[in-house]
């Protein structure tokens, strides 16, 4: 029996382009967030965590209305950079950014908490600037917690299903992901392909992180 | 030389405090601040090396200003050319022994210096390990070297060696006083064990509550410079024991535990936990060498 492969495919750009993404700007994030004192901190901090307790449907819905022509937000999208979100895959790649971000930001931050102050201090006082002692001394010291939000990220984009659900509907090649494709599956009573979908994303998950628990365990001992 | 004169609010255990030192450091000179903890040594030697602020004052290294509140200069610490020796050493993890201290070298420095550091701490052996697998005595060796490896003008030691054990302590003693003698710099050593200071420093500043109380030799700071017909000694009591109409009382001094005989209206005052001075007439003491 023949099993479109387009949904997996698409499931997996879908989590790279966002992985990248998140770790561009949620390095950054949590190296600032890991050092202000700005009065707001906590503000920022459960804006961030937001996702991990609201409701996907929430965010999908607001982010559907955000991303709709009729709104402002969308409609100029549409104008300055003939940008559609909704119902398109870039839109579900920057869904994906929101909806992740706390799983890359969080181990991060805390790793950048944990490092003793004295090692910054130790290569200032040493004659490296800011940037050198940020490439060469803290990030090479958080390695693991890169790890873990790079795959954290990855994998609860791959596991998302009621955001995509919400702005990205169900097209073949643009949003229709692994999960959706599950569902819509199991909709139309087809298990056979259900299965088939649902099988490889188990076992994959399950050897993404059997991966990362190997390599933790090896490298940063 | 190097001229300080700084204030600094400080946040003590009992309250809040200032911390005002005002002194000179003559090049080559080997100063320790001396004084209990929480009394700012540790924020005055950051103070100088730019890790912290002073609220007011002025920091002047030969002719260069490192600080002047008035003025707004404050030098950033990447310019100041110190060697700060952290407590807890602070070697990157994810260096090696070697990459420790070629990363210490500053623009232009000659690589071989590495070389030479490596040889004279007797580190050539652990050159590719990582921190993490050495010992305390050697992680301090480690960073030591890291600290020379930049060629500070000035060295700041904050308990250089108050992790560890006896014997390496007193090895590493004789190591730092080679290689400050050796590259000839001005160094500042906070500690407060009077044999360390008595052995490195050629200048005490004894410093109480965020200020410099007193000042001079080791020799005149703690042995009241004449030969003394008495002992002194501090330590804490550990334990009482009535004996008949004596006590029995066992005191931890440094790192030996001594029983004495003490009388019952001086044991009523004691207990357990107590920091009591032992004073007795030793006129003719036995001196027995150990080997």
């Amino acid at each position: 029996m023949h099993y479109d492969l387009s949904p997996l495919l698409l499931t997996f750009k879908l989590a790279l382009f966002t992985t990248v993404i998140l770790l561009c700007i949620g390095v950054p994030f949590a190296w600032w967030l890991a050092n202000t004192r700005i009065r707001i901190k906590p503000a920022v901090e459960a804006l961030v965590a937001m996702p991990l307790v609201l409701p996907p449907s929430v965010l999908g819905f607001y982010l559907l209305l955000a991303f709709s022509p009729e709104h402002w937000f969308g409609a100029w999208l549409d104008r300055a950079v003939g940008l559609r979100l909704a119902f398109s895959f870039e839109g579900l790649v920057l869904a994906s950014v929101i909806f992740s971000f706390p799983f890359m930001v969080h181990p991060i931050q805390a790793a950048f908490q944990n490092l003793p102050a004295s090692l910054k201090e130790a290569a200032y006082v040493l004659g490296k600037s800011r940037w050198q002692t940020f490439m060469r001394v803290l990030l090479p010291n958080i390695k693991p917690a890169l790890l873990s939000g790079t795959v954290l990220a990855f994998a609860h984009t791959v596991g998302e299903f009621g955001v995509v659900l919400m702005i990205g509907g169900n097209l073949p090649n643009e949003t229709r992901v692994a999960s959706i494709a599950i569902y819509d599956e199991v909709e139309s009573l087809n298990y056979a392909a259900a299965n088939f979908y649902a099988g490889i994303l188990f076992l994959l998950s399950f050897a993404i992180l059997l991966l990362v628990y190997i390599t933790n365990r090896r490298i940063f001992k | 030389m190097i001229q300080a004169s700084i204030t600094k609010q400080l946040q003590g255990a009992h309250g809040a405090f200032t911390l005002h030192a005002d002194f000179q450091l003559e090049q080559g000179e080997f100063v320790a601040l001396y004084g209990p903890s929480g009394v700012g040594k540790t924020t005055l030697l950051r103070c100088l090396a730019g890790l912290e602020q002073a609220e007011q004052g002025s920091i002047k290294a030969d002719n260069q200003v490192w600080l002047d509140c008035q003025a707004r200069i404050n030098l950033p610490t990447q310019q100041r050319r110190v060697g700060y020796m952290f407590q807890d050493y602070a070697l990157f993890p994810n260096m090696t022994v070697r990459g420790n201290l070629e990363f210490a070298l500053r623009k232009g420095a000659n690589r071989h210096r590495v070389e030479e550091l490596l040889e004279i701490m007797a580190l050539g052996g652990l050159q590719h390990s990582k921190p993490a697998t050495l010992s305390g005595g050697q992680k301090q060796r480690v960073a030591l070297a890291r600290t020379l490896a930049s060629e500070p003008q000035l060295l700041l030691l904050d308990e250089p060696l108050s992790a560890l054990d006896l014997e390496t302590r007193s090895r590493l003693q004789d190591e730092i006083l080679r290689l400050q003698q050796h590259f000839g710099i001005t160094t500042v050593m906070v500690s407060h064990d009077v044999g360390e200071v008595y052995k490195l420093a050629k200048r005490v500043l004894v410093m109480e509550a965020g200020r410099v109380v007193q000042q001079g030799t080791p020799s005149e700071m703690f042995s009241q410079g004449q030969t003394s017909g008495k002992f002194r000694v501090t330590g804490e009591v550990l334990a009482l024991e009535q004996m008949d109409v004596m006590f029995a009382l066992t005191v931890l001094v440094g790192n030996q535990i001594v029983r004495v005989v003490a009388m019952s209206d001086e044991a009523t005052a004691l207990s357990p936990g107590d920091r009591v001075m032992l004073v007795s007439k030793a006129f003719n003491p036995m001196v027995i060498k150990l080997d």
